[in-house]
């Protein structure tokens, strides 16, 4: 009696403190991009080997550790509702899998343009493209598999395996600019000792990367609370949600 | 200005790299937003349905 009540709840309260959290998320993103893009198109100096191209950089890598970040907060709350029955960890993982897969797909498409003019090629069947290709595969999995299974808890179940399996393509990733040799350069930032880019053009990228961080939370929250709606519709507090929020639009 | 848009000859490259950038961020802001209106009205409608039978 009380565990059922206590799992309502926390889908209830998670609702309720995402609509607060949700619309500052936005906002702090929105003024992180935009200092970021200042810094980035306006203030970072131009790249002594690649010209302006680099600049693709700000738009590229952050959404490349996105699509990798947002695999991560999948999987582990797949991980949450498979092996605790964590409810919540259910909701969050379904409301990751379309914005992971929008990000992964841009991070795809931003470094075709980028290795267009550096690398004389659109796409290379290198260790770091094809690794991310298969991420993108795996969200694509993901997202059919949540389609393809009506019982909810069970495409739960299913997605939350699916996403833990994939997980050993994350380190394949990251890792496989040092373990195979691949046309992708070498990681930039998260490397051993100081990074290798000159200070005005690593705060603009950290700011992009941050914003995307934001930005990524901001509507994970909107599309969990989706989620919880269409999970709990009809329990108690969801029909005593929307009968107060509708209250002023009953009449028209 | 112009030497900003033409991006030292990148700007072919550069700008749809930063154009789809936008486009994809505006559209996982603007859709979810959507949808949860969307889905908030129709559970007001049921309920509203269902209290009145």
């Amino acid at each position: 009696m009380f565990a059922s009540w206590h799992k309502y709840a926390s889908l209830m309260h998670f609702h309720a403190l995402s609509q607060r959290v949700s619309p500052w998320c936005f906002g702090l993103s929105a003024v992180l991009f935009a200092a970021g893009l200042i810094g980035g198109l306006g203030l970072a100096p131009t790249d002594y080997q690649q010209g302006e191209s680099f600049r693709i950089i700000y738009v590229h890598v952050p959404s490349a550790w996105l699509s990798m970040f947002a695999y991560i907060v999948m999987a582990t709350a797949g991980a949450l509702s498979l092996i605790w029955k964590v409810k919540l960890g259910e909701v969050i993982a379904r409301a990751c899998a379309p914005l992971g897969a929008s990000f992964t797909a841009l991070a795809l498409v931003t470094g075709a343009l980028w290795g267009k003019p550096m690398w004389g090629t659109w796409w290379a069947w290198d260790a770091r493209l094809t690794s991310e290709l298969l991420l993108l595969f795996l969200y694509l999995g993901y997202i059919a598999l949540q389609a393809a299974i009506d019982d909810r808890r069970a495409a739960a179940r299913a997605g939350a395996v699916l996403a833990l399996v994939g997980v050993v393509n994350i380190p394949i990733i990251h890792y496989s600019v040092e373990w195979w040799s691949t046309l992708h350069q070498p990681a930039t930032i998260t490397k051993l000792g100081a990074p290798s880019i000159a200070t005005s053009m690593l705060i603009p990228l950290l700011l992009m990367a941050f914003a995307s961080q934001v930005f990524f939370f901001a509507v994970l929250l909107v599309r969990t609370r989706c989620e919880i709606l269409e999970f709990e519709r009809h329990t108690q507090w969801v029909k005593a949600l929307v009968g107060r929020s509708s209250m002023p639009t009953v009449i028209a | 200005m112009n030497d900003f848009f033409a991006m030292g000859g990148y700007a072919a490259f550069v700008w749809p790299a930063y154009g789809l950038t936008a486009v994809v961020l505006a559209l996982n802001a603007i859709l979810p937003c959507r949808r949860e209106r969307a889905l908030l009205r129709q559970l007001a409608a049921e309920a509203k349905r269902q209290g009145s039978q």
